[in-house]
């Protein structure tokens, strides 16, 4: 039989594929006895491969599978995020886990299977191809939230982000079936095309549909006031799961969002008051609450709920410039918050410990260069120049001022300074506070140095280079107007 | 005569019941049945609305959706028999190790 008729262009998918071979080959070793090891390295080599496709992809445009698969400037900068995501991830996930006696070859496929998923997410045009990446990123996730069975905090926290995402599955699944219901179609670039007259026609399904989807992934990027699981599953989670949750599904689901909301629905102005509070709710609960944690994994749970809010004011603004200095923030933001929960999965690889704020007393009386680089990491979250963070929120509040919105930028500013106080407690803690008993020592294995040697590059370089990032991700956007 | 609107607001009625189910109820498989009404509701809408326009591509998705929705299941039951088998217990009012 011949196929080459049917426009399918395989070589599309050729980061995915890799990924997804070398999970499928994790598994099938991992059955074995001596099998068992390769999984960090098969891990490791899946997403590098990945990552050379991607690169090899950059700038390219085109379509495949029927229009189904979308591979543009703006799937390759969120695919290079998610699998830089997942590298670091993996590689302070291997001492944690062995610390832990969980070390299992399935870890490893579980994040390359959830990472495809997320590319998947990325890299199309149809919202059912959206919701399929969506499950196929949550799945993984749950199992992973979950990994440490013998930990009742970690079956708690799978189960409470089982429950959530399901539910929120639900409302997003709905809101598909409305929005086709409306024009016959899932396809955003027709949605775009037809939009003023599929209003005309049906406005209660496209608009009933829109609110559900927006409600789904509400719940996925953790927005007030559907953020609730976020900061129980974020603690429960084993660290270095919790480090990968905090960026790659976030930045999913955004990349998801930008594609439905700045490109389907960017006719649907109705929607932008919603968002307006959405932004306003997230920035403004999440960062005061996390004035009052004093578990260090929880507080960082409630600063990403924050992040959150920041990104979706660039959403909300809308436009080129606006959307593109939310991709530089979600990409700045993966490396700090990858850096600073590197440092966290170091020290909780010591026995007995739970992320509280008292276990980092005096941490840079025993180890200076960690304590310096959790402070930088720490300084780039709060938004301190040089760093990537205070570009981003530079770009985005001053776009926010540029359209209009100088009362969201305002309430972004002033949240963004209470932050400063629960970002700064840590610094405080570990430099300045004593310690009332021997700061147990930590052990460093090269592939932990590596990851907080990307992680400190990358939260410095894109704050010292910040208008060649920002370029990138104008450009990147641009490729799908 | 039955038309199109009685199946969607049979859909309609189906989500309601499983959003309010999985709101209210306690028991950890309860609230997790009420989320599979969830997703057939919006599989019932679609279904209707692929027969409303004529799309034969309506009835594709719904075998996709109902695939997702079995591998939902195998993982959140696998995860409710890890916590049965600790706590014995399905109460999702117990699961309060974490608060603020």
């Amino acid at each position: 039989m011949d196929f080459s008729g049917a426009n399918l262009n395989f070589s599309l998918l050729l980061p995915e594929i890799a990924l997804a071979i070398s999970g499928f080959a994790i598994l099938l070793f991992g059955v074995t006895k001596r099998g068992k090891d390769f999984g960090f390295g098969l891990g490791l080599l899946g997403l590098l491969a990945a990552l050379a496709f991607t690169v090899q992809q950059w700038g390219s445009l085109e379509t495949g599978f029927f229009g189904m698969v979308t591979k543009d400037g703006f799937s390759s900068l969120f695919n290079l995020i998610f699998l830089m995501g997942g590298v670091i991830s993996i590689m302070i996930s291997r001492s944690y886990l062995i610390s832990k006696g969980i070390d299992k070859p399935e870890y490893y496929a579980l994040i390359l299977f959830s990472i495809l998923g997320m590319m998947v997410m990325a890299s199309t045009y149809d919202m059912i191809i959206i919701f399929l990446g969506l499950e196929i990123m949550s799945i993984p996730l749950y199992v992973l939230a979950g990994f440490n069975r013998k930990d009742p905090k970690s079956n708690e926290a799978g189960i409470k982000y089982f429950i959530m995402g399901a539910f929120a599955s639900g409302f997003l699944l709905y809101g598909i079936a409305l929005v086709y219901g409306a024009g016959a179609t899932t396809d955003l670039r027709l949605i775009a095309a037809n939009f003023h007259s599929l209003a005309q026609s049906s406005p209660m399904f496209l608009y009933a549909g829109a609110a559900l989807i927006l409600i789904g992934f509400g719940f996925k990027v953790a927005a007030v006031p559907f953020h609730m699981w976020a900061p129980d599953v974020y603690q429960g989670a084993p660290t270095p799961v919790t480090a990968f949750f905090s960026v790659g599904p976030k930045a999913a689901g955004f990349a998801a969002l930008m594609r439905i909301l700045a490109f389907g629905f960017d006719s649907m102005d109705e929607i932008q008051p919603i968002l307006w509070t959405l932004a306003v709710l997230t920035m403004v609960v999440g960062n005061l609450l996390a004035l009052f944690q004093d578990n260090i994994k929880r507080m960082l749970a409630y600063s990403s709920i924050a992040h959150a809010g920041y990104i979706l004011v660039a959403l909300t603004v809308g436009g080129e410039s606006a959307v593109a200095s939310g991709m530089y923030y979600l990409l700045g933001y993966t490396f700090i918050n990858l850096g600073a929960f590197a440092i966290l999965t170091i020290l909780d690889t010591r026995d007995g410990t739970d992320s509280r704020f008292s276990e980092i007393n005096g941490m840079a009386a025993r180890h200076p260069y960690l304590a310096s680089l959790l402070a930088i990491f720490m300084f780039s979250l709060a938004g301190f120049p040089p760093t990537a963070g205070f570009f981003g929120k530079l770009y985005i509040f001053s776009g926010a001022v540029d359209s209009g919105f100088i009362w969201l930028a305002i309430i972004g500013v002033m949240t963004s300074f209470v932050s400063v106080y629960y970002y700064m407690r840590v610094v405080v803690y570990c430099f300045f506070n004593k310690s009332d008993h021997p700061f147990a020592q930590v052990s460093l294995n090269p592939y932990l140095m590596v990851a907080l040697l990307i992680t400190a590059v990358g939260a410095i370089g894109l704050g010292v280079l910040p208008s060649f990032w920002i370029d990138l991700s104008r450009q990147a956007f641009a490729s799908f107007l | 005569m039955i038309g199109a609107e009685h199946f969607l607001i049979v859909s309609a009625i189906l989500f309601a019941v499983g959003v309010t189910g999985a709101l209210i109820s306690r028991n950890l498989i309860m609230i997790f049945m009420s989320v599979e009404i969830m997703l057939n509701a919006a599989n019932l809408a679609i279904i209707t609305f692929a027969r409303m326009h004529g799309d034969m591509g309506g009835h594709v998705i719904v075998f996709l959706t109902l695939t997702v929705a079995a591998a939902e299941a195998a993982v959140g039951l696998g995860l409710i028999m890890t916590l049965y088998s600790k706590r014995g217990s399905v109460d999702a009012a117990k699961f309060n190790i974490m608060k603020w």
